[in-house]
Parts: C-alpha cells; sequence; structure tokens
C-alpha cells in the first residue's frame, strides 16, 4: 500500500458531575430504575421550560480552563432538531454559535516506533448540552422501551482541530483529556458507563496532497482500545480503497468491537439537516471577568502541577509520573503521605509493592481492600524498624488479600519488633549452647560458621528485633566468650 | 340585574358585602353557558363540577374575611394553559385526551387567589389562526354576530368574556392573539410585556413571542387580573427578576399632556376606512382631553407580517416536533416503523394550518436557506424593535388600530392564508418588539360590530396603557351583545 498521512479529528462527549440535570433538578446519578429519575421537564411535557444549571456551566467552563481554552463572555444556547424516540423534545439543547470555551491546547506524549514524542492537539470548542435518554430493544417481544433517566444530563463536547496523526496520538489524545477532566473534578470519564464517549473523523492524504481526504466519521466509540483499533482499521480500508483507484465516501461508520471493523451507518444523503436556530427559552450566558477569575480559583490542582509537587518532594521524574498519570492513585498517594509524610517512602513501597500487585491482578486500585491510611503506616512501620523491610512485604499481602490494620496483622503473625534486649540474649545464649560445636569451629577461626549462627538466631527472635541488632548482639556474645 | 355582566370589582363587592354568595355567581355563569355556549361554542371544556367545588371553597375563605381581589370570581383559561388534572389540548387532535400532570405558573397563582375556573376555551389549533376555525373541536363564533368569527387564536377567550360566559378570562399573546380577538369580540385584551407573566405551563407556540394576557371587559379588570399573574418565576428562565407593580395605580390620573404617538404606517392602505376613522375619533377625544398627538412613522412595518411568520413558524417547528405519538397525545393505529408511526400520528393529529405552518418553519430554518429567511427575519426584529425605541424617545404610548378590518364572516378568508396572514399587521410587531399593548373598544361599524384601538406601551409600562384605555373606557358609550 502507498504511504498516506491519516488526519483525525475527535469530538469527545463527556457527562459532567453534577448533582442534578442540566435544565431541570431531577438527580443527574448514574442508573436508577427505569424512568424515575425524570419530570415534566426533561421528559418533554407540553408547556415545560429548561431552566440553566448554574454549576453544569461552571463545570463546562472548569473543562475549558483544563484544556487551556479561552472562555467566551457572551455564550448562547441553540437547538438542535431531530426526530428520535430518545429524544422526547425532539430536539436537543445545546451550543452551536458561541459555545462557552474555544481555542484550546493540549499537549500530549506517545511512543512511536518505541520512540517517546510529544505533539499539541488544537481545540477547537467545548460546548455544554444536554444528554439523551436511552433506548432497549426487547427482540424477543419486539418492542423497544425508552429509558429518560439520561435525558437531560449535562453533556460537554469537547472537538479537536484535525491535529491527530495516528491512533497513538488519538488514544494519548484521550487519556489525557480524560486526565485533565478527573482532575478538573468535572467528569468521572468512565467509558464503559458511557460518561465518557469518543466520535473520531479520519481521511487519509498523501504526502504531496494539498487537501485533506474525504472523511469518515466513527461513531460511539466507548474504550481507549476500540478508538486505536478503530482508526487502524479505517486508515487500512480508506487505504485500499485509494489504491484500488476508488474514493471514500462521505458517511457516518460504526465500529464492531467484535471483527475490529467500521461499517456503514449512513451516508451523507442521509445525514440529518438539524436545523439549528437559537434557543428562545434560555438567555444567553454573561461572565464578568471577576466571575471567570472566580470559577479558576475553584479548579482544583491539575495534574502538571502535581508533578510539579512530587518532583520538588524529592520523587523522581519516572515514577512520580505513573502516579500522576492516574488520578486514583495520586489522589491515594496524597492521603497516605498526610498520614506518613515521607513521600520518598511511600512512593517507592506504592511503585514496588501495590503497583506488582495491582499489574498481577491481584487487587484493583478502584477497590482497595485497605485505606491510603493503612498503607502509609505499613510503610512507616518498615521505615522505623517495627516489622523488618521483608515482613513488610508479607503483611502487605495479608492486607491485599484480607484488609486490616498493618500492626495488628504483623503482631498476629508474630512479625512486629519489640526490641527487647533481654530476650535477645537469652535466646542467643541458647543457641550458642546447642550449637557448643559450631560456636568453638568460629572460636577455632572458622568465619563461615557465623551465618550459621546467625541464621539459627534470626529464625528464633523473629519479631522480637531487626536482623541488624542481633548481628551485633551475637557479634558481641562471640567476642566475650 | 344580571349579575354575569358585572366588572370584576363590581362582583367583588357583591361577594363581600354577601349580596350574593360564589356559589350563586358560579351556578349564573354555568346556567348561562348552558343555554348559549351550545352555539357560541367558545368552551372545549366546561369544568361545572370543578367550579361548584371551588366556589364552596371560595366561599369558605370569603366568610372566614381572607378573601382576595379575585376569590370566587368565575375566570375562564384559554386551552392552551396546562391545568392539573383537566384537559389541555391546544383545540387540537394530537392532544385531544392530554391530561397535564402539574399546572402552568399562572394557574397555581390564580389558584392561590380562589378563582373559580369555569372551563377551557377553544382557540385556533395551537394558537396558529386569527380566526378560531382552526380549532380542531369548537368553531367559537362572534358574540355580536354568530355568522362572523370572534377571531383568534384566543377566540375562546373573548367570546366568553363579550357574551358573559366568564367574568374575565385568560388567553395568549403570540402576534395578536388576545388584542385582536378581543377587538372582534368588543372586549378589553391586554398584552403584557414579554418576561412580565411566566410562561411555564403554557404550550409553546412561538417561545420568544408567547405571552399570557387577561381579557376582561374592561381595562381595569385586566390590571386586577394581570397583578395576580405577573412576576418572576424560577421556572421560566426568560420571566424578568423585576418587581411587580400594582397596574392599577394609574387608573384614574389625569391623561393631560401624554404623548400619543400614530406611526402613519398603521392608518395606511389595507385598513378599512371604518377602522381608521374610528381610531382617528379616539385620538380626536385623547387630544380634546389634554394629550399630544405626536406623527411618527415605523419604515419597517411593510416587512413585518414576514419577518412574524419566519420567526414563530421556525420557532413553532422546534416546538412542535415534540408531538410524535410516542410519548402522550394521539398515536396512529397504523405505521410498522419508528418514522411510519411518527408521520402518520402527525399527519393524523394536525391540522392544516398548523402542518402549513411546520413545513414553513422548516424550510426557513432548513441549510442552504437559514441565512436568507431566518437570518434576514431576525435582522428585520432587530431594525423593528429599534425604530420603536426611536419613536419612545418622543411619546408616551403608540395608539394604532388592532386589526384592519371588524369581525368576518366564518367562512371568508380561511381560504386564502397569506390575506389571513396580512390581516396581523397591526399587531405583530408589538411581539416582536417585546411590548406591551392593550386593546379597547373604540367605536362600532354599521352593522354594530366593534372596532378596537391598541395603546402600546414602552417595556414594562403597562400601567401607563392600562390609565389610558381605562380613561377611554369610562366615557364610552358601550353595546354589550345581545346574546
Amino acid at each position: 500500500m502507498s504511504a498516506y498521512i491519516p488526519v483525525i479529528g475527535l469530538e469527545i462527549h463527556a457527562e459532567l458531575l453534577t448533582k442534578s440535570k442540566v435544565f431541570c433538578t431531577c438527580s443527574a446519578e448514574f442508573g436508577g430504575d427505569k424512568n424515575t429519575r425524570c419530570c415534566p421537564v426533561c421528559s418533554g411535557m407540553p408547556g415545560t421550560l429548561p431552566i440553566i444549571n448554574q454549576t453544569a456551566v461552571e463545570y463546562a467552563v472548569k473543562a475549558g480552563f483544563a484544556l487551556g481554552c479561552d472562555i467566551n463572555k457572551f455564550s448562547t444556547f441553540d437547538r438542535k432538531n431531530y426526530f428520535y424516540p430518545d429524544l422526547p423534545k425532539a430536539y436537543q439543547i445545546s451550543q452551536l454559535y458561541l459555545p462557552l470555551c474555544i481555542n484550546g491546547l493540549v499537549p500530549i506524549e506517545f511512543e512511536e516506533n518505541g520512540e517517546k514524542k510529544t505533539k499539541n492537539i488544537r481545540i477547537n470548542r467545548i460546548h455544554l448540552e444536554e444528554d439523551a435518554g436511552k433506548l432497549i430493544h426487547d427482540d424477543l417481544n419486539g418492542v423497544s422501551l425508552a429509558d429518560y433517566n439520561r435525558c437531560g444530563i449535562p453533556l460537554i463536547e469537547i472537538v479537536t482541530e484535525p491535529d491527530i496523526g495516528s491512533a497513538e496520538e488519538a488514544k494519548a489524545f484521550v487519556e489525557k483529556i480524560s486526565l485533565l477532566l478527573q482532575y478538573a473534578g468535572v467528569c468521572d470519564c468512565k467509558m464503559e458507563q458511557g460518561s465518557l464517549r469518543c466520535d473520531v473523523n479520519i481521511s487519509i492524504m498523501k504526502p504531496t496532497d494539498t487537501e485533506f481526504g474525504t472523511r469518515a466519521e466513527i461513531k460511539n466509540l466507548n474504550s481507549i482500545k476500540a478508538i486505536g483499533r478503530a482508526i487502524d482499521f479505517e486508515i487500512y480500508r480508506q487505504a485500499k480503497l485509494l489504491d484500488m483507484g476508488k474514493r471514500v465516501v462521505q458517511e457516518t461508520r460504526r465500529f464492531d468491537d467484535n471483527r475490529g471493523e467500521t461499517k456503514s451507518m449512513r451516508s451523507k444523503e442521509d445525514a440529518h439537516d438539524y436545523r439549528y436556530f437559537p434557543e428562545p427559552d434560555i438567555l444567553q450566558v454573561n461572565f464578568t471577568d471577576e466571575d471567570l477569575d472566580a470559577i479558576r480559583e475553584k479548579l482544583p490542582e491539575m495534574p502538571y502541577k502535581r508533578l510539579e509537587r512530587y518532583l520538588a518532594d524529592g520523587l523522581n521524574e519516572t515514577d512520580a509520573k505513573i502516579i500522576v498519570n492516574k488520578k486514583i492513585l495520586s489522589d491515594f498517594f496524597d492521603e497516605a503521605v498526610k498520614t506518613y509524610s515521607n513521600p520518598k517512602s511511600i512512593c517507592n513501597f506504592l511503585i514496588g509493592e501495590l503497583m506488582r500487585r495491582i499489574n498481577l491482578g491481584e487487587i484493583e486500585l478502584e477497590k482497595l481492600p485497605f485505606s491510603a491510611e493503612g498503607f502509609a503506616k505499613l510503610v512507616e512501620m518498615a521505615d522505623t524498624d517495627k516489622v523488618s523491610k521483608n515482613d513488610a512485604k508479607d503483611v502487605f499481602r495479608t492486607m491485599c488479600e484480607k484488609g486490616g490494620d498493618p500492626e495488628e496483622i504483623a503482631k498476629a503473625a508474630g512479625l512486629l519488633i519489640t526490641n527487647d534486649t533481654g530476650k535477645v540474649l537469652e535466646v542467643i545464649e541458647e543457641v550458642l549452647a546447642a550449637n557448643d560445636k559450631a560456636v568453638a569451629q568460629f572460636k577455632s577461626g572458622d568465619q563461615k560458621v557465623f551465618g550459621f549462627l546467625m541464621g539459627q538466631c534470626t529464625k528464633a527472635l523473629k519479631g522480637v528485633c531487626t536482623p541488624k541488632v542481633i548481628k551485633e548482639e551475637l557479634e558481641n556474645k562471640l567476642k566475650s566468650i | 340585574m344580571d349579575i354575569t355582566a358585572l366588572k370584576i370589582r363590581d362582583m367583588r363587592t357583591m361577594l363581600d358585602k354577601k349580596e350574593i354568595s360564589a356559589a350563586e355567581l358560579t351556578d349564573a355563569y354555568l346556567d348561562r353557558i348552558d343555554k348559549t355556549d351550545g352555539s357560541l361554542e367558545s368552551y372545549i371544556t366546561v369544568t361545572a363540577d370543578e367550579a361548584k367545588a371551588a366556589a364552596v371553597k371560595a366561599q369558605q375563605v370569603i366568610d372566614d374575611g381572607n378573601a382576595g381581589v379575585l376569590t370566587g370570581i368565575p375566570l375562564a383559561i384559554k386551552d392552551n394553559i396546562c391545568t392539573d388534572g383537566i384537559k389541555t389540548t391546544c383545540a387540537s387532535r394530537i392532544l385531544e385526551n392530554f391530561v397535564p400532570p402539574y399546572n402552568a405558573t399562572v394557574m397555581e397563582k390564580l389558584n392561590a387567589e380562589g378563582i373559580v375556573m369555569l372551563g377551557k376555551t377553544s382557540m385556533d389549533e395551537f394558537a396558529m389562526g386569527g380566526s378560531t376555525q382552526t380549532s380542531a373541536f369548537k368553531k367559537t363564533k362572534n358574540p355580536y354576530d354568530q355568522n362572523r368569527v370572534p377571531g383568534g387564536s384566543s377566540g375562546g377567550s373573548a367570546a366568553a368574556v363579550g357574551a358573559s360566559l366568564c367574568a374575565a378570562a385568560l388567553g395568549s399573546d403570540t402576534g395578536g392573539s388576545i388584542r385582536q380577538p378581543a377587538s372582534f369580540c368588543g372586549v378589553t385584551g391586554l398584552k403584557p410585556t414579554y418576561g412580565r407573566v411566566s410562561r411555564y405551563g403554557l404550550v409553546a407556540f412561538a417561545s420568544s413571542l408567547d405571552q399570557i394576557g387577561p381579557v376582561a371587559k374592561d381595562a381595569h379588570d385586566c390590571a386586577i387580573i394581570l397583578n395576580a399573574i405577573s412576576g418572576y418565576d424560577y421556572h421560566d428562565g426568560t420571566s424578568a427578576k423585576l418587581d411587580v407593580p400594582d397596574f392599577t395605580a394609574k387608573i384614574g390620573q389625569d391623561i393631560k399632556g401624554i404623548k400619543i404617538a400614530m406611526p402613519k404606517e398603521f392608518y395606511a392602505e389595507g385598513i378599512d376606512s371604518d377602522v381608521r376613522e374610528a381610531v382617528e375619533n379616539a385620538a380626536k377625544w385623547y387630544e380634546q382631553q389634554g394629550a399630544v398627538i405626536v406623527e411618527c412613522s415605523m419604515p419597517s412595518l411593510k416587512y413585518a407580517v414576514a419577518a412574524y411568520y419566519l420567526i414563530a413558524s421556525a420557532e413553532a417547528s422546534s416546538n412542535l416536533s415534540r408531538y410524535d405519538g410516542i410519548k402522550y397525545g394521539h398515536r396512529s393505529e397504523t405505521g410498522d416503523s419508528y418514522s411510519d408511526l411518527v408521520c402518520n400520528s402527525r399527519s393524523e393529529g394536525f391540522g392544516d394550518e398548523v402542518k402549513r405552518r411546520i413545513l414553513l418553519g422548516n424550510y426557513a430554518l432548513s441549510s442552504g436557506y437559514y441565512d436568507a429567511y431566518y437570518g434576514k427575519a431576525m435582522a428585520l426584529k432587530q431594525k423593528i424593535r429599534e425604530e420603536y425605541a426611536e419613536i419612545f424617545k418622543g411619546c408616551d404610548v403608540i395608539l394604532t388600530p388592532t386589526a384592519p378590518t371588524v369581525a368576518y364572516g366564518v367562512n371568508e378568508n380561511i381560504s386564502d392564508p397569506a390575506k389571513m396572514y396580512q390581516a396581523d399587521i397591526c399587531t405583530v410587531t408589538v411581539n416582536i418588539a417585546s411590548l406591551p399593548a392593550i386593546s379597547t373598544t373604540c367605536g362600532y361599524d354599521k352593522d354594530g360590530m366593534p372596532i378596537g384601538m391598541s395603546i402600546i406601551g414602552k417595556h414594562w409600562d403597562e400601567a401607563s396603557v392600562i390609565q389610558a384605555a381605562d380613561a377611554y373606557e369610562k366615557q364610552f358609550a358601550y353595546q354589550p351583545a345581545k346574546i
């Protein structure tokens, strides 16, 4: 196949974490019994009117700040008209002409042919709109049922410029967006639950071409992996068409996850004419500089700030990035440092032990059986010789399996170091008495048996003191004989 | 004495003095409806049982000495205002059996005042029309001549007031739908400033233009009702966060020195000479009282009807899309696919005029036509607003005819939509500019048909148009409909 340059733009829909819906006071929580979270407004009853949720506006602006956007001080809503049974008003309230946020920039890092690269992806706009309901198709009874619980959940749509050049870049971008939105506290970005959804616009062109090729839009990709696979397939499909002298048709396609292929949904001719016009029921949004400053101040610590902080705390860059790039991990880390303020030590145990067990699939970061406080306590115990470094790993394994307090676990397992000097001397004397041959060997200059004696003492003194103390006491005792 | 012919404030006095009871008053109206509405057809639904129960409750409040201005007053409500548990049809087959699970904000307010609702009045289907002949259920007649239309779209409300089948009524006005039928039926109708009255629960026709307002025997009664229904409402983001003044406050104040503008385009060709003469005579009367008549011009008036029909139809096409037969309302018996079912339900449920406007609105918003139609209409809206602002720099109120003609015959015009639309020339600019305006009777033609004049005020200045209309009404020889 000839070499083509892929030109990719993304449209990402993210559900905002507001308590109530965007145009009424119904709960915006995920799930719930069918049609229990709706009212005359979000189910489109005659005569009802939308009321804008100011928190949703604030969250959309926060997302704008997080993605380096300019905020339009004057913003308006528009109606997007189309018939579909999951859309009870038969129009979606959205923003076409004056969206809340424009002109953003998001830096991404990705690997290409084993090489680390960085790139900036431009954001065209972020606008606020309402989600539609869900249809449940009952093939057995041949009916379709509508659940309006999701109707009116606030969504932001993030639209990029066509700056993305590969599946790797697209995946890195979506991961970055997901991270930024989570840090901004505006979306939980659970693709499997649909709180983050992605459409891909993709065309390919020859390096000598001056204009973009004809694009296809791939709808509703619900995992990072699917985004990558869909893009790779689409590049392959379009390249094959062009190589055969055929043309790419402008159309909307759907990705079949099982077969790893995209399939045509509807052609350009069947595309909706949305007949957008200004929403007359909602007044425009006006911001003063003070309003925007106030929202910006509410923006939580963003990932790059956290990275700076971790580096200042002495973490190395590789480790710091691993932690920062998972908000839940980073929050866990910060929580742990609150209990035991030794970031480097916490980091080492976290990267070494916690991540290892996560990678082994033994535990899930989202459902840890122990608290950050307990985790920190264990690290502190190891650092202060309350438990040996090696035993700390055993205690941690128990915590991963059953949860629990590290001190109690160590105590129950007899791993807690008591530093009882009397007991140490007593045991050493017992061991030496029971091994008089070895003692004689040592005394005659055979240093090798020290290891054997040390081993015997350590075994008998498990949980009483550290090997370091045993070694000292044993050496002293042997000298004195 | 016929108590149904009384003004609200006279009924109030009698109720408070226990000269009549709320139940007697309600029964008097229900009897009259029973006798005359069979042919007049002003009500789609008469809620006799609910009315009687409300009257008993109201009487208790009166007896306890807690009566407000509207306690026990029997009112009629246009059938596009949602009433909890009571059918709200918009005079359309598609909502024939629609029972709202909630009250419009205006109903909450009126119920809190202790009104007695007599029923829901007929209208043009979805408020689209000026004759009430597009109603799917009751094609209301004019109380002055039952061979003529009552106007529209609030024709049921205006006819019911004109025929004394209610003390007063609520209507809605998108392009003249309160003022024009008030004019045809010889009563007074007020369209408030956009944002004065909550639209929550008013089934939307054109959201940027719709406004609920009173139809009553005179301007004073209109003011009393407006006092009760006005004010900011959390449920309507376009309702204004303004204090509500007492709209009766300026009633009786001297009109000497007020400046009345008469834009010449409103008195040009196309306005019947009887109408023009009657309004000009009213202007002379105002002048005799010391008012100053100001000449002025509104050059864009000739484009107003076109702009209005593009904006209103565009919004309507979107607002009426929700009637798909899926969630509520008429659902077709036929149609195997979703799109067939929606098409069939809508084809069967909507009347011709509604379909015409949906088509027009969708066309105006379509990709490739938007700029030429909707875009231009919006530019004209801006122009008209500016021209009003300019005129108001030199006057307090504006005086125009309410309609180019008196009420016409029931079968006239209906087949000529363009002619029907043009008849809205005198009223649509008020909605486009969000202004308040009142229509009251200023004369009768040779057949005894009422002629209406409109007094338009500045934004939020309903009090001045009420004052000016009231002053005229007090000296006017009113001729009630003989029905």
